[in-house]
């Protein structure tokens, strides 16, 4: 426990170096407002990564609707703030909790059925919020909303997703994460032990709509304007595949997964095909070479900082 | 009441689309377990492949309906290369790996065909040619209407699907189909090249995607590298409707979804139409997930 905390520590206090480092390029100008930008994009697809790994990465619950989840804090925090005025912070906190209790809705139906199915039931899901939003007048239907007030500034940004990373992280490391590792190493075994599957699936379910909901949010108060087109499966597909690219069931390969492809999203900005056609590229080919992830479920953790030996790998081979 | 009718004879003609579609999920899903994601873009490759074969045989010369055979086979034979090419080396590396692993290679060769696509061709739709004209007929005496088209889709359609039940019950390589789908290892024990089987089951599969592609060029005339998308989602959710693995299901499941479909657009709403099919899609999985005709298969510890 004491080692733990000891990693936990100086993670944190790696983080606030980070946030030193790149606040004083900022104010310096050394990085500018595209920089900006960039980085708040990276936080954002870092949320929504590492949310996603909670649900198919470490509980083995293929989910490919998370982009349903993120519109739902997209819509709900821009309304709270439009209409109602409501401060940015807890207008971001309402739409986090909003796309949890989704998260239940969906579910507790769902969550009866696995591999395959499960994963298209998710898509369908995602697809039928979409096509909700697209048909309801008050949100503004296809034009979606805008004039959406850019509050999301990179202080705020990175306070959030270092929130997630930690609360996340803690979550996988507790009794709790390890009863929603047992459930995808075997749900059959794990239910014999006593687990309670069902309750786990939908915790994990929750937390990663969550942090996609506030996810969400911030991204609406970045880019101004939302629209059901942006929340489509491409949107999901994306998240999966940086979830993929760093390792189903590593934290810190999602975070590495995020910052890869945001970076080749920016460079690649003006050669949108030829991006998603890397994208699918990438994702046949690290299933077929390197199912681990570039990092393997490993990963990198601050543990070998605090003198401690890394824990067993913890595969994935269901 | 004659409204209702028509609208009915439009919901079968889309849904024959779907049924075609769906028999290829259903048949690769009944022998490797695999959705496979990227049939609606061979459906795709195969209204290409249509258009640009209809588009060539016709400046040849030949009249409309050797053009539309031959541009259906030549669509179909392609398609069918490409289904077994993508199984060969996509899916076949990962016939150990853990279904997850494959479903999500599948989501990516869905992508990569997709975009490349959109590459070579552009984002925008292309007309397809109208390779034989339209005619109206009036049906016993009413306004209820019927064109040469939809005649022609569910046409083909039954004469695919009498072919495909002829080669999966009374052949050598239906039989090995059939072993193969009910226990993997105990067909290869007697003797069953399971990988050619599997083969063949891409190769049907995509070929019949291949004939609904040219059917759907001919019925909406204009095609795009993005078309398979929806398509293929709505017919895989035939596919589950009518059971998954079961042939005569994808049929009943795809002629009673695009009937569902049509209804609902001739009702005014036409905005909410593919969410209706995928709340179809949640409710079977969740009450029903055999289907109208699957079987019940019990998970064995």
């Amino acid at each position: 426990m004491k080692k733990l905390n000891k990693s936990f520590w100086i993670g944190i206090v790696f983080a606030m170096v980070l946030y030193g480092v790149i606040q004083i390029l900022l104010t310096t100008g050394i990085f500018d407002d595209v920089m900006e930008s960039t980085l708040i994009l990276i936080c954002i697809n870092v949320m929504l990564a590492v949310s996603l790994n909670l649900i198919n990465g470490i509980t083995g619950q293929f989910s490919i609707g998370h982009a349903g989840f993120m519109s739902i804090g997209a819509y709900v925090s821009a309304i709270l703030t439009l209409n109602f005025d409501v401060p940015f912070v807890l207008a971001l906190v309402i739409s986090g909790l909003v796309a949890a209790l989704f998260g239940v809705l969906i579910g507790i139906p769902t969550l009866r059925l696995n591999g395959d199915y499960l994963a298209i039931a998710t898509l369908g899901f995602g697809e039928i919020i979409r096509i909700v939003l697209l048909n309801t007048e008050y949100v503004g239907g296809a034009s979606g909303l805008s004039g959406i007030p850019t509050q999301t500034t990179w202080t705020i940004m990175f306070l959030f997703t270092l929130v997630t990373v930690v609360v996340i992280n803690n979550f996988i490391n507790s009794s709790h994460g390890r009863a929603c590792i047992a459930i995808r190493e075997n749900e059959i075994a794990a239910e014999a032990m006593g687990i309670n599957t069902t309750l786990y699936k939908i915790i994990a379910f929750a937390l990663g709509a969550l942090f996609a909901g506030i996810a969400g949010g911030l991204s609406a108060h970045k880019f101004y304007v939302i629209n059901p087109g942006s929340f489509n499966f491409l949107k999901s597909f994306e998240i999966l595949v940086m979830v993929v690219l760093g390792g189903l069931g590593s934290t810190s390969g999602a975070i590495v997964g995020a910052i890869v492809l945001t970076v080749l999203f920016t460079v690649l900005q003006e050669y949108p095909e030829l991006r998603m056609i890397i994208y699918s590229a990438i994702l046949i080919l690290m299933m077929i070479f390197r199912p681990k992830g570039l990092l393997g479920s490993t990963g990198f953790s601050f543990k070998k900082f605090a003198k401690k030996e890394a824990k067993p790998s913890d595969s994935i081979n269901s | 009441m004659e409204y209702f009718i028509q609208q009915l004879i439009n919901g079968i003609s889309v849904g024959s689309i779907y049924a075609l579609i769906a028999l290829g999920y259903t048949m690769v899903y009944g022998i490797i377990k695999l959705i496979n994601f990227a049939h609606g873009d061979v459906f795709m490759v195969g209204s290409f492949i249509g258009l640009f074969s209809a588009k060539y045989f016709a400046s040849v010369g030949f009249p409309p309906v050797i053009v539309l055979i031959l541009s259906l086979v030549i669509s179909m034979t392609v398609s069918a290369l490409l289904g077994i090419t993508i199984e060969r080396l996509a899916y076949k590396p990962l016939r150990r790996a853990s279904r997850i692993a494959v479903l999500i290679t599948a989501i990516g060769v869905s992508f990569l065909l997709e975009y490349t696509g959109v590459y070579l061709l552009g984002p925008q739709a292309k007309g397809f040619p109208e390779i034989i004209n339209k005619h109206q007929f009036q049906l016993f005496g009413s306004s209820v209407q019927v064109d040469s088209n939809q005649m022609m889709t569910l046409g083909t359609t039954v004469v695919l699907m009498i072919i495909l039940q002829y080669i999966v019950h009374r052949t050598k390589i239906g039989k090995a189909m059939r072993a193969v789908s009910f226990d993997m290892e105990a067909a290869q024990l007697m003797g069953i090249n399971v990988d050619r089987t599997i083969s063949a089951t891409f190769a049907i599969g995509s070929a019949l995607a291949a004939a609904a592609g040219v059917i759907f060029g001919m019925t909406y005339n204009a095609v795009d590298p993005m078309m398979g998308v929806l398509p293929g989602l709505k017919a895989f959710v035939a596919a589950v409707l009518g059971g998954i693995g079961s042939i005569p299901g994808a049929l009943v499941g795809g002629l009673l979804l695009g009937t569902v479909e049509t209804e609902i657009s001739s009702l005014g709403y036409s905005s909410w139409r593919d969410g209706v099919a995928f709340a179809i899609l949640i409710l079977i999985l969740i009450f029903k997930p055999s289907g109208l005709f699957g079987k019940n298969v019990r998970e064995k510890v």
